[in-house]
């Protein structure tokens, strides 16, 4: 069986990202986790502060300024996939890079 | 609610700070092996990993009373690019989640990279060898294993927490009733992390299983020569 090649497979699973994110990530259960609702329940979360940048332009997943529900959580799920796939991939090429003798 | 990991308050700070330096520790041993691990080729696959399973964080599936749980994805990327780059690939995940998002105390980074990145990638990936070990070691059991592991391993983040909890709780509440609770959820979220990882290394599998780490080395049948040297 011949198989995909390696770009048609990073291509497909970043499709596959990038449809959880618009398809489902607006949709997701929006009660409080597991590790939230038992330090709720519990009571150890009277210490609990705000982060320090609460105050960020995507902080929470959303986008300061942007009211709609589904353009916030787009845009934060896009830029946090491309975020992510940049800075794995990059850590893996610089170290692989660094290992050749110049 | 779209994942939260560990704030800041919850934990102590010389207990966030020893956490903090384990996670440098073992990162930084995770950066040297990478490399050694892993090819050209597997360059864009860590970071697919890291990118799908911070996709796959934003999706909080409901479990009981009124709670959520997402994905932790530690074994899903330690079984697809090897627990040292799987490892790396969460903590890029939880780095960015934390400076880019407000998700995660800065503070608390260690933990979180501890709870999530370190432990489900390498007691995950153990977990996988021996279910893998068990299910016969062939290329059809990657799968299963997978998914089995990644169901075990939220209960061992739960773990965990209640230890560090233990060390450095801010709050009066007994270990024994912190460890029930947050063991009994996280056996309830780790159904949604088997049947994620399992169809996502599945999906993998059916693709492209030379791209699998935890699939290296493994025939899809016994091999004749090998079964009579065997016998």
């Amino acid at each position: 069986m011949k198989r995909i090649s390696t770009l048609a497979f990073i291509l497909i699973g970043i499709a596959a990202a990038v449809a959880l994110v618009i398809l489902v990530a607006p949709n997701a259960n929006a009660n409080p986790d597991g590790l939230e609702k038992v330090a709720a329940e519990q009571g150890i979360d009277n210490n609990v502060q705000d982060h320090d940048l609460a105050g960020g332009p995507f902080a929470d997943y959303e986008v300061s300024g942007v009211d709609n529900r589904y353009a916030g959580t787009w845009i934060s799920g896009l830029l946090g996939v491309t975020v992510t796939f940049a800075i794995g991939a990059g850590i893996v090429y610089v170290l692989r890079r660094s290992r050749r003798p110049a | 609610m779209l994942a939260m990991h560990i704030p800041d308050g919850f934990i102590d700070g010389p207990t966030s700070l020893i956490a903090g330096l384990i996670a440098i520790a073992g990162v930084a041993w995770c950066v040297r092996k990478t490399s050694a691990t892993l090819s050209d080729r597997d360059i864009p696959v860590v970071g697919l990993a890291a990118a799908f399973i911070f996709a796959a964080q934003m999706l909080n599936f409901p479990v009981a009373n009124g709670t959520s749980g997402h994905l932790l994805g530690g074994v899903l990327a330690a079984v697809l690019v090897g627990p040292w780059a799987g490892a790396l690939a969460v903590t890029v995940v939880l780095v960015v989640q934390a400076l880019l998002f407000a998700d995660g105390g800065l503070s608390a980074l260690g933990l979180n990279v501890i709870n999530m990145a370190l432990a489900g990638a390498f007691v995950g990936y153990g977990l996988f060898l021996v279910l893998r070990k068990v299910l016969g070691g062939r290329t059809w059991s990657v799968t299963p294993a997978a998914g089995t592991a990644a169901f075990l391993v939220p209960v061992i983040a739960a773990l965990l927490f209640t230890v560090e909890y233990a060390i450095g709780g801010n709050d009066a509440v007994s270990v024994g009733t912190v460890a029930t609770a947050m063991i009994g959820v996280h056996a309830l979220i780790g159904i949604g992390e088997g049947v994620i990882s399992g169809l996502a290394v599945g999906a993998v599998m059916s693709m492209r299983p030379d791209l699998v780490y935890g699939a290296r080395r493994l025939e899809a049948r016994p091999q004749p020569a090998l079964r009579g040297v065997a016998a």
